[in-house]
């Protein structure tokens, strides 16, 4: 996020898109409400009624995957109708011009046959955005989760650059982080391409920085992404893993596929609180704590570094995941000494000046947000303010691209999917909350009533959904909260695990990231079946 | 745009003070460290002057302090004889109708009107008559109504509906016998934030699996932050006998300000599940199956199979997934371990999906 | 005999409805046609619907008007209306015997019919009815030739006070509303249970008199809050409304001066509550009707958070009167605190029954002997409650005091709904304010402490008594509520829910230290307290008892005097009522 999570109640509009915050984030949900409580107007663009919707001045419903049609219709009309922000883009921005070309296509009329919204609606959601200078963007999955995904992202930076909602309080493009620490899990390195705090890999003056500080010398090949390690497992390129802590057999598009490739390699570690599908492959599984059960940091969505404190003992021999580390890589040969998670944060701090002023003591008054470069500096509650980092940032031209599987005869329904709200993730922690289990224990297909009625399904019937990488069973719940010719699956039931369906080869070009949004499927009642 | 704020002096209890205008009574009394008894205010939902148990003395008439804006010159009394009594009979009026079950009731300790009724000693009770009962006990799994316990502040129905947007209860009936209720008196079927638990006063809404788990009061605190989504609440973990019996969130602490959605609220069992792995396992025939093993044992197979790819097949030959769930120190130095220990920059996580 | 003219009105009220009156009416048309009246009397025959004219116990009303001169029937049945045409219209001869005798003659001859005047008068469904008595020309002045101040002004100088309960200034309410700094306001019309008459018999009095407050405060739109239940007033007056709106009263640029005003109705449900201001702008806004803590007022910040004057039906019809006639013409009525007469529901132990409207300050005594016409059965008067159901019990030793807001509010009653009800000898003070603080209890909406609980606890304690196991402390427990609920209730409801108590404690102590000391009901009303004995001297024995005993109670032979078991008793009276001989006594 660029802005902070404590601005959302003063927001003047909120543009919601591809995100259902009251159920993947219920407490932003919170926030918004409050926003509108005090007069502020809510634009949801979303192919599925999510629950905001009932909130909102206007809810756009395209068709899935034409979100870039959708935002840059709208840019189309902020620009002819002269809503945008001349001084900033001329004091912040370069390739205004070029850009503005790529806009000409993009009239209203055009923009309502590709997303499927009526005209006067996209209209007036560019005005309603275009004409506040507190209004901030929110996305998450259902932006990025596609192929399209980082061209999605470009295209909703454009808008806030051009009406310069971004760098000020009360503005900003916030993608929410779905995971409680995801944002941790990036700025401590875990990419394959970036050190600690988004440092190249490739460039050799950072390259030598991390081989001083840990006394070792590094690659400088750019690792592999998540998504791309079971090609080359099932190439034989990968021949070891080592899980921490993921349940890539659940998680990762194309279940077959993952399945076959983790039992080609040559060895398999998961380090895990419960068994999952992942470890059940395992050659070894190692019993790890939960958050409950150690100290440490998570960093939330706004750049909150908060603590994480350990409440209860582990169960039998479990140990803290630091621990484990440190004493596999004694083992192989690289000492690491550390006596708590603290001494881990100062050295990471030390390797990432943004997180150079946060201490475990300074957290103990509450969570601080990054870039915090010094003891007494507060955190920063918003980026980009009085400018970018680089200068100046760059419009970027996005074109629409088809998504990468469409609906076709054999496969008439488009597959989205996603999460409800009492589930998190592939369930192993839910799962097995049993207030939640038995309120929402069960998987479901959402579908629309017309669908149904086509396909003569009724409420509750167990139903046979298929892709082209396979099948599985589950119930229909019949709802209008679905486009008709859409489908909805959340991800969080292993017993009808959704990326038994999902296609591995339709990925981002750049960030990697998985179509999860757009498969092609059939629905079949199990009764035909014979 | 904001309006100037304009300050105004009154006297509170022969204090002096001056606030901006617009501030209530029962605020301005707070700011002179003067703390007036309230059960229908609350900080995060609109007021409703419902309980009257804040009234305080103004030129001889009785105000309600939480909904009575302060205006100049205005003297404030707290705790006249004639305030105090008024409001212990309020209290006794509202104990007349409510079950005495202190000693086994889950809110105890915490309980508002427990605490009011231990101010002013009502023992006795002054009023007495029929108590309502309710014969029906809503089904669903996480939240305990005990309509009879309720005293008809509507926080939860107001936070219900402002708050969360979901509005799943009202008040029903009237008169004595009105109640607050899902429509038509069914379960309760909603997002289950439990919120209104948080803000109910009395032992009427209690999270179900708190019920019989301990005494607030011998049970140990931890501050921590919740392990689900990105949001990042932060939590109160209860802890009684090395087990979490319950989570809450505390106003004034962290961006959720004392909010929770279910899973942060409800969904803390799976750190006691049974399931959880407790020993390291070792697979160690190729097809056989998982068996217990020590840590030393499973370390020094993975150490030594590691160091045997590497060897063979050079370090981008192995690859690391880490966990967007674990902690940042514990991410750090899983990718330390893959680039320093093993090698390679084949490190990455679960962020996309 | 030269016939110039033929009136025939039928009152078709509520009650007139109820008692046949549109069947009364289509017989009239059909005999005047039949009979070829019109022909024969060689002139046309007039027909009116006209409104209720309080005197329901007498319905169905015909006036017959020939040649000006008025004659009224009374309890006319469809039966009769044959011979009205034949003898009276056709032949001109009046028939006595059905003619409305004295009562109806001093049932109205002291009241001060202003408002209540043109019903019974006008066609409520014909607008031209009500502009033929100068209807809307108080609107068109105040539009067109005054400044909303200027209204406000004569408004204030008048003294008009609100009829729905609090009396308060209505000018000064509406000046208050008009201060505020939004643009967007709102008045509001309510319409209770005691206005119906009103808005079935003048409804346009109450929509002119919403279009000139509209005016004045500069409301763009207006609401006429009523029960849905009540059908007919709800047809009148959306009748009324269309016809409004059809002549340009209503809508845009109203009477050429560019005031934009629009009416809408807004529905209630059957509770009490519904009526409080503030909970009436909840129901409204589509939420529960529970009332508002105040401050802010509505005048300041009302329907949608918007300034809005929410008055009584019957205050709106005060003001095409007073703008029409002027500040002083209307403050020439009533006394020097409380201006212009007031509408009472009259009701209970009198003989006349039915709505009146008097000027302000008339004594009681007056309203129950002159206009009542006094005690039925000649009972000894024992009290009269005004004020509908949270009102004060006045015993009779004070009832020479006059009526209005000052002498009412210091015998601790209130003006309030506009219900009075009348009491002799026969009732019991105890049982008549617990019947009021069933109803409180059962209306109250439940939101604050006070109302809630205490009226319950209230209720239980004169259950108890009247029940005969009332211990002196109750009284003490009674006060004590009374004082909570006085002095700490959210709204109105319960802030007055005690008067009953208060007022009729104060003046019947010994009443209920009979209860409860003696256990005795004096009035003989209490069940669990009377007991039935048979009087041996004066019982011949007939048996009539023993057979009407329901309980088996009685035994005794033929022509020896009987018996009652008290055992058995279950206290139902049946015996006391048939004995011919009242050779029952009742302790
Ligand atoms: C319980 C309760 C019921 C009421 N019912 C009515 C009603 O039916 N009609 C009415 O005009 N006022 C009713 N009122 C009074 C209104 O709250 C309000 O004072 C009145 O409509 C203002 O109009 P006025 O100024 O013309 O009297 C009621 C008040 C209370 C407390
Ligand atoms: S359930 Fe609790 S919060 Fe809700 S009205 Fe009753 S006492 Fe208040
Ligand atoms: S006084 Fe009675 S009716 Fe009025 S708010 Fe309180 S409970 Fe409701
Ligand atoms: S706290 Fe003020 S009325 Fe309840």
């Amino acid at each position: 996020m660029t802005n902070s999570l404590r601005e959302i109640e003063d927001n003047e509009v909120l543009f919601i898109t591809g995100s259902n915050t009251k159920e993947a984030h219920p407490v932003i949900a919170n926030m918004m409400l409050k926003a509108r409580r005090k007069g502020a107007k809510i634009i949801i663009a979303d192919p599925r009624r999510v629950p905001l919707v009932r909130f909102a001045e206007l809810w756009l419903q395209q068709r899935p995957g034409t979100d870039i049609a959708l935002l840059n219709t709208m840019a189309h009309v902020i620009l002819k109708e002269g809503l945008i922000n001349e001084q900033f883009i001329n004091e912040q921005t370069t390739g205004f011009n070029d850009w503005r070309a790529s806009l000409d296509a993009f009239t209203p009329e055009a923009g309502e046959k590709l997303t499927g919204v009526p005209k006067g609606d996209l209209v007036r959601a560019a005005r309603i955005y275009g004409c506040s200078r507190r209004a901030a963007i929110y996305y998450t999955m259902g932006i990025t989760q596609h192929a399209q995904g980082t061209a999605n992202v470009n295209a909703v930076a454009n808008l806030a650059l051009l009406t310069g909602n971004i760098g000020r309080p009360f503005t900003g493009i916030n993608p929410l982080r779905g995971q409680n620490n995801v944002q941790g899990a990036c700025d401590a390195g875990c990419l394959p391409n970036v050190y600690p705090g988004y440092q190249r890999v490739d460039i050799p003056l950072v390259q030598q920085t991390f081989e001083r500080a840990w006394a070792m010398p590094l690659s400088v090949r750019p690792g592999l992404a998540a998504t791309e390690i079971t090609g080359k497992a099932l190439e034989g390129a990968v021949k070891a893993l080592y899980v921490m802590g993921e349940n890539p057999v659940l998680g990762d598009p194309n279940t077959e596929h993952t399945r076959k490739g983790f039992q080609k390699l040559d060895f398999l570690v998961v380090q895990d609180i419960f068994l999952t599908e992942t470890g059940m492959l395992a050659d070894v599984v190692l019993p790890a704590t939960c958050f409950a059960e150690k100290d440490g940091t998570f960093i939330n969505t706004d750049r909150r570094v908060q603590r994480v404190r350990k409440a209860v003992e582990p169960p039998g021999e479990a140990r803290e995941d630091w621990r484990v580390i440190a004493e596999l890589s004694k083992r192989l040969g690289y000492e690491m000494r550390y006596e708590s998670p603290e001494e881990i944060f100062e050295e990471l701090g030390r390797l990432w000046p943004a997180l150079e002023g946060i201490t475990y003591g300074r957290l103990e008054r509450g969570g601080i947000q990054w870039p915090c470069p010094t003891r007494s500096h507060p955190g920063t509650e918003f980026l980009y303010k009085g400018g970018f980092p680089r200068g100046k940032v760059s419009f970027t031209a996005v074109s629409m691209a088809p998504p990468v599987e469409r609906a076709d005869r054999e496969y008439p329904l488009v597959l989205t999917t996603g999460r409800n709200l009492f589930q998190y993730h592939f369930g192993s922690m839910t799962r097995r909350a049993a207030p939640i289990e038995s309120h929402a224990g069960k998987p479901y297909a959402e579908i629309h009533p017309e669908d149904a009625e086509h396909m003569r399904i009724s409420q509750d019937e167990t139903v046979r959904v298929t892709s082209r990488r396979g099948s599985i069973r589950l119930t229909a719940r019949i709802t209008e909260r679905v486009r008709r010719g859409e489908i909805f699956i959340p991800m969080h039931y292993a017993e009808a695990a959704v990326n038994v369906l999902t296609n591995n080869e339709a990925l981002d070009a750049f960030s990697k990231t998985p179509e999860f949004k757009i498969t092609a499927v059939k629905v079949e009642r199990l009764a035909q079946e014979g | 745009m904001e309006k100037p704020i304009n300050s105004i002096s009154l006297v509170i209890d022969g204090k002096q003070i001056s606030v901006p205008s617009g501030t209530t009574i029962l605020d301005a009394a707070k700011q002179v460290g003067i703390t007036i008894p309230a059960l229908c205010y609350h900080p995060k939902v609109s007021r409703s002057g419902a309980c009257r148990v804040c009234i305080v003395e103004v030129g001889g008439t009785l105000v309600t302090a939480c909904t009575t804006p302060v205006s100049g010159g205005m003297e404030v009394i707290t705790n006249s004889p004639y305030v105090e009594n008024m409001r212990r009979d309020l209290i006794d009026l509202i104990l007349s109708d409510h079950p005495y079950d202190c000693m086994v009731c889950q809110k105890t300790g915490e309980c508002e009107l427990q605490e009011l009724a231990y101010k002013y000693s009502i023992r006795n009770p002054v009023f007495r008559g029929e108590r309502r009962q309710y014969a029906q006990k809503d089904g669903n799994p996480f939240i305990d109504r005990d309509m009879e316990k309720c005293i008809l502040c509507g926080r939860c129905v107001k936070i219900c509906d402002e708050v969360q947007g979901v509005g799943a209860i009202d008040f029903a009936y009237k008169g004595f016998w009105a109640k607050v209720c899902p429509p038509f008196e069914q379960d309760l079927n909603c997002e289950f934030c439990g919120q209104c638990v948080m803000v109910c006063p009395t032992g009427a809404l209690i999270g179900k699996n708190w019920v019989a788990r301990g005494r607030y009061w011998n049970m140990r605190e931890v501050e921590s932050t919740c392990p689900y989504c990105g949001v990042g609440c932060t939590l109160s973990l209860h802890v009684k006998e090395n087990e979490i019996v319950r989570v809450t969130a505390k106003e004034g602490r962290g961006v959720n300000d004392g909010l929770l959605c279910v899973k942060g609220r409800f969904g803390y069992q799976f750190v006691s599940s049974p399931d959880r792995l407790k020993t390291p396992l070792i697979r160690r025939r190729k097809g056989g199956d998982l068996e217990p093993a020590t840590w030393d044992e499973a370390l020094g197979v993975v150490a030594s199979r590691l160091k045997r790819v590497k060897e063979q097949y050079g370090p981008d030959a192995i690859a690391g997934l880490s966990s967007a769930r674990c902690t940042t120190e514990d991410n750090y130095l899983f990718q330390k371990f893959m680039r320093a220990a093993v090698g390679t920059n084949n490190v990455d996580h679960c962020a996309r999906l | 005999m030269s016939t110039s003219s033929v009136e025939i009105k039928v009152c078709l009220g509520t009650s007139g409805n109820a008692a046949g009156g549109e069947e009364v009416l289509r017989l009239f048309r059909h005999y005047v046609f039949d009979r070829a009246v019109e022909a024969r009397i060689g002139t046309r025959c007039e027909f009116r619907k006209v409104g209720c004219r309080g005197f329901c116990s007498k319905d169905v009303l015909v006036d017959v008007i020939i040649n000006g001169s008025k004659t009224t029937y009374q309890s006319v049945k469809p039966i009769m209306v044959e011979r009205i045409v034949d003898d009276h219209i056709v032949g001109g001869g009046p028939i006595p015997e059905w003619m409305a005798g004295d009562e109806y003659t001093s049932f109205h001859s002291k009241q001060y019919k202003i408002i209540l005047g043109p019903c019974g008068e006008i066609d409520p469904e014909n607008i031209d009815d009500y502009i033929r008595m100068n209807g809307y020309r108080a609107a068109r002045k105040a539009v067109t030739k005054m400044t909303p101040d200027g209204v406000i002004d004569v408004v204030t100088q008048s003294g008009l006070r609100g009829r729905g309960g609090s009396g308060f200034s209505t000018g000064e309410k509406w000046r208050i509303c008009r201060g505020q700094k939004n643009d967007t306001r709102y008045i509001i019309g309510n319409v209770g249970e005691v206005n119906r008459a009103l808005a079935e018999g003048n409804p346009h009095a109450i929509i002119e008199g919403l279009l000139i407050g509209g005016y004045a405060i500069g409301a763009q739109k207006g609401y006429l809050y009523i029960r849905e239940r009540y059908h007919l007033s709800v047809e009148r007056l959306r009748t009324a409304l269309d016809q409004a709106r059809d002549k340009g009263f209503i809508g845009k640029d109203i009477f050429g001066s560019g005031f934009d005003f629009n009416i809408e109705f807004s529905f209630g449900t059957e509770s009490f509550i519904c009526g409080e201001e503030t909970a009436l702008m909840e129901s409204i806004e589509g939420k529960r009707a529970m009332p508002r803590y105040r401050p802010p007022f509505p005048a300041e910040k009302g329907l949608w958070g918007m300034p809005t004057v929410i008055n009584n039906a019957e205050t709106f019809s005060n003001i095409p009167l007073i703008i029409g006639m002027g500040a002083d013409w209307f403050s020439s009525i009533g006394t020097a605190e409380s201006k212009g007469t007031k509408v009472f529901t009259l009701s209970g132990k009198v003989k006349n029954n039915g709505l009146v409207e008097i000027p302000m300050g008339m004594p009681l005594r007056e309203i129950v002997y002159s206009i009542g016409g006094g005690i039925a059965g000649n009972r000894k008067l024992k009290a009269v409650q005004v004020g509908g159901p949270s009102g004060g019990i006045i015993p009779e030793s004070m009832i020479d005091m006059g009526l209005d807001y000052e002498s009412l509010r210091k015998v601790g009653s209130i003006v309030g709904s506009g219900g009075m009800v009348v009491f002799d000898d026969e009732d019991c003070i105890v049982s008549v304010t617990k019947f009021f603080v069933e109803f409180l209890q059962r209306e109250s909406c439940g939101e604050c402490t006070p109302c809630r609980i205490g009226t319950k606890r209230m209720l239980e304690l004169l259950i108890k008594i009247t029940d005969g196991t009332g211990e002196i402390e109750d009284l003490d427990t009674l006060n004590r509520l009374s004082g909570i609920m006085t002095a700490s209730s959210l709204c109105g409801l319960g802030r007055t829910a005690s008067n009953p108590f208060i007022t009729s404690f104060n003046h019947f102590r010994d009443e209920y230290l009979a209860h409860i000391r003696d256990k005795k009901c004096p009035a003989g009303v209490c069940p669990a307290l009377v007991v039935f004995m048979v009087v041996p001297e004066k019982c011949k024995g007939c048996g009539l008892c023993r057979k009407a005993c329901p309980a088996g109670a009685v035994t005794g032979e033929i022509k020896k005097a009987h018996d009652i078991n008290q055992e058995l008793c279950i206290k139902c009276g049946a015996c006391y009522k048939v004995c011919k001989l009242k050779a029952i006594k009742k302790q």
